[in-house]
């Protein structure tokens, strides 16, 4: 198959998943008595419904090629660093920091990958974001809390940014014999990684009975995690064929970006207990906020893209 | 007059793009009564914010108090405030020329709501400057009429005092439960209640 004909298969195969879920919520809300109203099935479809709206962007950032893919995933680390900043304190000193984090480092960053500079793109957050932040923050003379401060500012470029950046920077990898098929790589994360979400909720909602860590999230159960990693690393295997992986390799790589993908929620619930908060925002209905979307993808994705830059890129 | 009420339409509509504003009404829902709503103050667009998460029906029956010494300075200003937002302006300089209680309550009388910030000026740091006495005069004055108060969450952040660059934060007003003045409440009491009903709708601090 070329290039553009495997990702219209893959595309009618997700969307062909999503028509059958719709449908099975659709009977599950006819089959109710009329006049009540499950909040399960009302969530599901939610759910559902935001599934649709997501793979929708992600086809259509696809169909306007590498600047499309840039331009969509820099509009999901400037909803999620608002997000973010928008619920952890800072003070009036952080201002300036602050807006460069949303208007040079952001855009600067994205712009690296479209002209593949790889030396840079990976170390402007971590080296020069990092130094030169608190430099701005202690210009504005202003001592209190100012470690817990800096730390928030950059643990919110790090995670909102940085590691999101490294879903379209696949784009920028040059794998021999996988030419014109890095936007694979993304489907096979994305899917790899958000199936995993879904398996885990719905293996919890099955069979979930010992909780994990209550104090971080109520939700997560062990049968859930076991659950919906070991089917979603069957799922990653089962897409072997649209990577430059083997089938078994495939199986690794996606049990590692699975358990990121788990730990990257749990942390994010850990830093969301801590401000008192359920979800990062309201942007989509029945998901929270952003970030509640794309916390596993933050995490999954620097790890994803350096272990196949350093096995599959010479 | 369409044309004030357009430029009034869109200001709302931007300011609530950009700041993606959620309006949580804690303390029963929005209706046409009287009222005055009593918020913190730490942006010049605290009261736009309040405005334009009012219901439109409710919006052109609601006005913001605003300074007089910084609202009359220029000619976008004095159109913006007198024009489009309506404000009830205060000499907050010391001029005695016109009683401020007596112009608030003009407004009260003639069915509007207004828009207040007791701190009197903009804070630049965290919690709630001491309220000013205002609020108690015109509480004594209309005692029927219920405070309701607006916790304004982020927007100081957003575009605090004297930056040109606002940061794309995502703000939050919480109105909460009514209150009104007691029979033989004094003012300290009276201000110290508002004062802390205000602060209890604050997210928790660090």
């Amino acid at each position: 198959m070329t290039p553009t004909d495997t990702l219209i298969a893959l595309f009618s195969g997700v969307f062909a998943v999503l028509a059958l879920a719709s449908a099975i919520g659709g009977f599950l809300q006819w089959r109710l008595p009329a006049g009540r109203n499950s909040h399960a099935i009302d969530n599901l479809n939610a759910r559902i419904k935001a599934w649709w709206w997501m793979i929708g962007a992600l086809a259509l950032a696809f169909w306007g090629g590498k600047l499309g893919v840039v331009a969509l995933f820099a509009y999901i680390s400037f909803q999620s660093l608002r997000e973010f900043i928008s619920v952890t304190h800072t003070r009036i000193a952080d201002h300036r920091a602050l807006l460069w984090c949303f208007f040079f480092f952001l855009p600067l960053q994205y712009w690296l990958i479209t002209i593949n500079w790889y030396g840079l793109f990976s170390i402007l957050i971590p080296v020069y974001a990092f130094l030169l932040l608190p430099i701005s923050a202690a210009l504005g003379a202003d001592t209190t809390r100012f470690l817990e401060r800096a730390a928030k500012v950059q643990w919110g470029l790090m995670i909102s940014v940085y590691c999101i950046s490294h879903v379209p920077a696949l784009l920028t990898l040059e794998i021999p014999g996988f030419a014109e098929r890095n936007l694979q790589l993304i489907v096979f994360l994305v899917l790899t990684v958000q199936s995993s979400d879904v398996f885990q909720y719905v293996w919890g909602k099955l069979l979930g009975k010992r909780k994990l860590a209550p104090e971080i999230s109520p939700s997560k159960t062990l049968e859930g995690l076991v659950g919906g990693v070991l089917t979603s690393t069957a799922v990653g295997a089962a897409l072997w064929w649209i990577t430059p992986f083997a089938a078994w390799q495939a199986a690794v790589i996606a049990l590692i970006i699975n358990m990121l993908g788990f730990f990257g929620g749990f942390v994010l619930s850990a830093i969301k207990r801590d401000r008192g908060l359920k979800d990062w925002g309201a942007m989509i209905e029945g998901h929270g906020g952003m970030l509640d979307r794309v916390d596993s993808i933050s995490f999954s994705a620097p790890i994803f893209f350096h272990l196949v830059r350093y096995w599959w890129v010479p | 007059m369409l044309q004030d009420r357009l430029i009034a339409a869109s200001i709302c509509s931007f300011a609530k793009l950009f700041t993606g504003v959620r309006a949580r009404w804690i303390g029963g829902l929005p209706d046409r009564q009287v009222r005055i709503y009593f918020a913190n103050h730490r942006s010049h667009g605290d009261f736009v914010l309040i405005w334009a998460s009012l219901p439109a029906r409710l919006r052109s029956l609601t006005r913001p108090v605003a300074g007089a010494d910084y609202w009359l300075q220029g000619g976008l200003r004095r159109f913006l405030i007198n024009r489009v937002f309506r404000a009830v302006l205060i000499d907050r300089l010391g001029g005695r020329s016109a009683d401020p209680i007596a112009k608030m309550g003009g407004a009260l009388n003639a069915g509007e709501s207004l828009i207040l910030f007791p701190e009197g000026t903009r804070n630049l740091g965290d919690g709630l400057l001491p309220f000013k006495s205002g609020l108690y005069h015109l509480a004594c004055g209309h005692p029927e009429i219920e405070l309701v108060p607006v916790w304004i969450e982020n927007l100081g952040r957003a575009m605090p005092k004297g930056s040109l660059i606002p940061l794309p934060l995502l703000c939050s007003l919480t109105f909460g439960r009514p209150l009104t003045i007691g029979p033989a409440e004094s003012k300290a009491d009276f201000l110290a209640r508002a004062r802390q009903s205000l602060l209890d709708l604050a997210p928790p601090a660090d």
